[in-house]
């Protein structure tokens, strides 16, 4: 795999670096933050434990107008935001704020819908033992969800690799960006392909170990 | 020692979106120390609810509820949680951890309650040596039968020594006999450990085998309270009837009498048989009296609360002038139903073809 003289290889192995990168810190940032959104919403619904209609309501619309935003449009419309926080508009770091956001928002519906499956009663019972609703939320609701929300995250995961490769597009770096630069602009499939194939391995990864957790947590 | 529970004119509404339901009505009630106070009503009758206002996970539209003398009514939430981490609670669905062991389980109330990890582990297994799960502590909830984990659920309900258990409809998930073990351990625990016991359920054999008192519910009211022998022997409302009558198939309804009509040609009586009035006794002795043969064809003597009660149907011929004087003299100390003869039946059962 060459462009003209020069080796792809050593570029390919920088751009799957940088993809680990992006997706990694953005599922450390958007998780944490998306399970803390995503129990905003849960608790703060009508009937719930911290029930609460107007921060339900502003959650709520927050989630509503940012997740049916295409991120390729929301990467360049947060572009002025972007340089104000990093410092740059361009590279992984550049990338990682759009997606962290945006991972953000879809992480907190897949914790809401994991909890909401929550057998209401296991919460009566700890309200019964006298526990306050942030011992409920630590020691009940999240152990309780856990196994879902592994194969949440996991399928968050799929999703931030997916983002971070439309990250090329503005030149984020990463595979997506490799992908375009060697192989759709200079009509070199092969390039294409193998920068796909890279992607398929690692997602299939991170599915294979999202369900040995998962299963380990649920016993099955 | 067990705590007493003292509701005074508890009201409860919730809002839907079909407008205000009243769940709870006017409900004035109070369960001594040590007692086994039942509540039985049907679904719906606003028992659940009653139950939830007890322990403060419900809060009164109208009234007040005191534990132990203290109203607990009005106290914020912050000073509800303490209050509820004495009173223990069984639940129908069990309601218990799948991600923690049965240990686990048992020790969440101790470790919410802020107890360190060895008083924890010493707690946990005097509690399940006393329900008798000590086999089974480091399984998973999803690995044991229905009555185990209920086992499990009254023991974590006992976890903090509570002086008040709430079982609503703790064993109606269950089998027959596996019931019958949950019910001898929640009378155990009121035997050995003395606390005082509210039983939310539907069955009335619940109630007869288990509560010293009972009140039952209809439509959010309670609409009758007492001992149980005494709503058991004379139930006032029609709907306490209907429940006596599950548990108690002493009385025929319609469709039996009618039966009993057609293989019985001499005059057909029903007598109730309590401890007020000699038992059966009373009755054979009676007959031999005034010269009447009688023939038990229907009913039986079970107990209540340790004493007899039931009702004997009886064939009985004999002269006619006999038979008036033995029914009224009978009256005199019993509840007597006259079904008639075949040729001159007597209508004796409401219109739903119980027993009146």
């Amino acid at each position: 795999m060459t462009s003209g003289s020069q080796s792809l290889w050593p570029v390919l192995f920088e751009a799957l670096g940088q993809t680990l990168q992006m997706v990694f810190v953005t599922l450390g940032i958007g998780g944490l933050a998306g399970l803390l959104l995503g129990l905003g919403l849960y608790t703060t619904r009508q009937g719930n434990l911290l029930s609460n209609r107007p921060v339900y309501f502003v959650l709520n619309l927050i989630v509503n107008i940012i997740r049916p935003i295409p991120f390729i449009i929301f990467i360049s419309a947060m572009l002025p935001l972007t340089i104000k926080v990093t410092g740059t508009s361009f590279g992984p770091t550049a990338a990682i704020f759009p997606m962290s956001i945006m991972a953000t928002v879809a992480t907190s519906r897949i914790v809401e819908q994991n909890i909401v499956a929550l057998d209401p009663g296991l919460i009566e019972a700890a309200r019964a033992m006298g526990a306050s609703p942030l011992r409920i939320i630590a020691t009940v609701i999240i152990p309780e969800a856990l196994g879902p929300l592994i194969l949440g995250y996991t399928f968050l995961f799929v999703g931030i690799t997916d983002m971070s490769a439309m990250a090329g597009a503005v030149a984020g770096g990463g595979l997506g960006d490799f992908a375009i630069v060697y192989g759709y602009q200079r009509y070199n499939f092969v390039v294409t392909w193998i920068a796909v194939g890279v992607i398929i391995v690692v997602v299939q990864l991170a599915q294979l170990v999202g369900n040995i957790l998962a299963r380990r947590v649920l016993r099955r | 020692m067990g705590a007493t529970v003292s509701l005074r004119g508890v009201t409860k509404d919730f809002d839907t979106p079909g407008g205000s339901i009243r769940a709870v009505d006017n409900v004035s009630l109070d369960i001594g120390s040590g007692e086994v106070f039942g509540i039985i009503g049907y679904s719906g009758a606003g028992k659940s609810t009653l139950v939830r206002l007890i322990n403060g996970l419900e809060t009164p539209t109208s009234g007040s509820v005191a534990i132990d003398g203290q109203v607990i009514t009005g106290l914020p939430e912050r000073r509800l949680r303490p209050v509820r981490a004495g009173i223990g609670f069984v639940f129908q669905q069990f309601n218990l951890l799948s991600s923690r062991t049965v240990a686990g389980n048992v020790g969440f109330p101790l470790r919410v309650a802020g107890v360190d990890r060895r008083a924890r582990e010493r707690r946990v297994a005097e509690l399940l040596d006393f329900v008798g799960l000590a086999d089974k502590a480091q399984q998973y909830p999803d690995q044991l039968s229905g009555g185990q984990k209920q086992r499990v659920g009254i023991a974590r309900a006992l976890a903090t020594k509570p002086s008040l258990l709430l079982a609503d409809e703790a064993t109606s998930a269950l089998d027959p006999e596996t019931t019958r073990d949950v019910l001898d351990l929640l009378r155990r625990a009121n035997d050995r450990l003395g606390v005082t016991i509210a039983v939310i359920t539907h069955e009335m054999s619940v109630v007869s085998y288990l509560c010293s008192r009972v009140a039952v519910m209809e439509m959010g009211h309670v609409v009758e309270t007492g001992p149980v022998y005494d709503v058991f022997a004379d139930p006032q409302r029609p709907v306490t009837r209907r429940f006596v009558g599950t548990a108690l198939h002493d009385r025929p309804r319609a469709d039996v009498v009618a039966r009993l009509r057609q293989r019985h040609s001499g005059r057909i009586v029903t007598v109730a048989v309590t401890d007020q009035n000699g038992s059966s006794t009373l009755l054979t002795e009676r007959l031999r009296h005034y010269g009447v043969d009688g023939a038990v064809i229907h009913g039986g003597i079970t107990e209540i609360d340790s004493r007899p009660l039931g009702a004997l149907t009886v064939e009985l011929v004999g002269l006619d002038s006999a038979i008036e004087e033995l029914l009224s003299d009978l009256r005199r100390h019993t509840d007597v139903v006259d079904h008639g003869t075949a040729q001159n039946p007597i209508d004796s059962t409401d219109e739903d073809g119980d027993p009146r």
